[in-house]
């Protein structure tokens, strides 16, 4: 005789997972994100422009006090990565433009080496490999402090101090961090060139130094040197400004900082991949 | 001689009329209405509230940092909600504020830079030109031995005076304390006290102006003999008490908690 048997009880997990409300539609959720994502647009760009306006009529306001502060943003964000970013740029040097000139040479097309450097190492990979080691190296640092610096109500003390927040904290940051991209850009394609030409040397390549250098500064435009310096400015201002507000912009408890540097890296990405391309429409167009 | 505050014809150096005072954290939620206050030159407020009756958003709202949500604030004679950003951080330094619970110190800094920032930035001035001030001051809060180091390192009732070093430093006209003597041992709360007091009848570092004081606690009894106004902050009502008369003659059932033990 059959027996009828119960069915096996769900584990505990399971059933208080199949207990939540299901999502109306998948358009809500969808709908929900997208506007978070405005929001977050919203508050950056306003935070922006508040830093913008600050920076430009109070730049040389308390300059005994805040000169010194850009300064030790220059010297973090700048001075002390210069190792790693010699590192950095005699890795590049040797796996993209050592190889590169290499391949070239081999299929007798030597003579496109400047041009693929430039386009490859100026344009694009020297800003955004600096931007990405000065995000991780120091944007991170930053949300962290200025998160912590909001938790322990340090930004409520400046403003009783009649103290502008934004002048102390954000302005050096913003004008450190894109300095410091810029001088560090200019330090790792300078490192990737030379540490190139001694891969190509160590292969027998037969480019002599004097043409290996020619082929690249005929390729360079005027634009160029412009282009690289507001390209990695811009770098600068995004991860200084997005990690300031990720930090500063609301009151954050202690247990919210990770959360909010995750956030912070992954918007940093995010915009300097958008900045990146809105440049490469104008190096399209030259 | 006739005090400032017996005389009608000087003004109020802060006045609250009707006022709600918002929470900082929820700004829609008024966690005291009605307030009706007027702060003259050289008064001594102590104000008595339990946790979470107000007392910091108070304190904080009366400096100019917050808004009122409702009435009207008038610092200085000015109604704050019509000054620009400019105007508001003017005549908020006349306005020195203590935080509790350590002064809210910028705790990567030592005492003597912490105590000093003000000064350089609004004065523009380098570390040295700061230094005699600064010196008076730390001097004034017992703290000269403590100048170069970490404010981080000190304990609370140390970091406390700090803060009150910090707020001093620019010389304000009124000086607000957030519940001052919280945590503190009897002869750190007896050396606030006679400072307080010594401050409020005009000090020497201040060229003997006296300055106008508000401070408020959670036990109103180390205050009897030091303030000279009273008020307690209670069930989202502002009740103010009066003078040491008034508030040892005082039948109000909500200061019977503040006074006994």
């Amino acid at each position: 005789m059959e027996t009828a048997s119960a069915p096996p009880a769900k584990p505990a997990l399971l059933q208080s997972v199949l207990a939540l409300p299901l999502p109306q539609s998948y358009l809500n959720f969808v709908g929900h994100q997208i506007f978070r994502l405005l929001q977050t647009m919203q508050g950056v760009g306003a935070f922006a422009l508040i830093t913008l306006g600050v920076t430009l009529t109070k730049f040389n306001a308390s300059w005994r006090v805040i000169h010194p502060l850009i300064r030790a943003q220059i010297d973090r964000a700048g001075v002390r990565l210069l190792p790693g970013i010699v590192l950095l740029g005699l890795a590049l040097g040797l796996v993209i433009v050592g190889q590169t000139v290499s391949l070239l040479q081999k299929v007798g097309a030597e003579q496109y080496a400047g041009t693929v450097m430039v386009t490859v190492l100026i344009r694009e990979l020297g800003p955004l490999a600096t931007a990405l080691v000065v995000l991780a190296r120091v944007g991170t640092a930053i949300v962290i402090e200025l998160g912590l610096s909001r938790a322990q109500g340090e930004v409520e003390a400046l403003e009783a101090l009649g103290i502008d927040p934004v002048h102390y904290l954000v302005m050096p940051r913003v004008i450190g961090l894109a300095a410091a991209i810029f001088s560090l850009t200019v330090y790792l394609i300078l490192v990737a060139v030379v540490s190139g030409y001694l891969f190509v040397f160590l292969q027998d390549v037969p480019l002599l130094p004097g043409d290996y250098f020619n082929q690249i500064a005929r390729a360079l435009a005027w634009e160029d040197f412009a282009l690289l310096g507001l390209k990695t400015a811009t770098f600068g201002a995004i991860i200084a400004t997005v990690t300031c507000y990720q930090g500063l912009a609301q009151r954050l408890r202690l247990e919210e900082v990770s959360d909010a540097t995750t956030r912070a890296v992954a918007q940093s990405v995010a915009g300097c991949v958008l900045a990146d391309a809105l440049f490469i429409l104008v190096y399209l167009f030259m | 001689m006739a005090k400032p505050q017996d005389n009608p014809s000087v003004p109020p150096l802060i006045e609250l009329v009707g006022a709600s005072i918002a929470s900082a954290q929820e700004p829609d939620v008024a966690l005291v209405e009605g307030v009706d206050w007027r702060l003259m030159p050289g008064d001594f407020w102590a104000v008595g509230g339990l946790h979470w009756t107000g007392k910091s958003d108070w304190l904080t709202t009366v400096a100019g940092l917050q808004r009122t949500a409702a009435g009207t604030h008038h610092l200085f004679g000015r109604e704050a909600t019509s000054l620009t950003q400019t105007e508001l951080v003017a005549e908020r330094l006349r306005v020195g504020l203590v935080f509790e619970n350590g002064g809210r110190l910028f705790t990567q800094m030592t005492v003597e830079e912490n105590v000093s920032l003000p000064l350089r930035y609004h004065r523009n001035c380098p570390q040295g030109e700061a230094r005699e001030t600064v010196a008076t001051v730390l001097e004034l809060a017992g703290l000269r031995e403590f100048a170069g180091q970490n404010a981080g390192q000190l304990n609370r009732g140390w970091r406390q005076r700090v803060a009150l070093a910090r707020a001093l430093v620019l010389q304000p006209e009124v000086l607000l304390l957030d519940n001052p003597l919280a945590g503190l041992d009897p002869r750190q709360t007896r050396w606030w006290l006679d400072t307080l007091a010594a401050l409020n009848a005009g000090h020497p570092a201040f060229v003997g102006r006296p300055l106008t004081l508000v401070a408020t606690t959670d036990d109103l009894r180390p205050w009897q003999e030091r303030a000279r106004q009273f008020a307690l902050l209670q069930g989202r009502r502002w009740l103010s008490l009066g003078g040491r008369a008034e508030l040892a003659a005082s039948a109000e059932p909500a200061l019977h908690e503040f006074m006994t033990a």
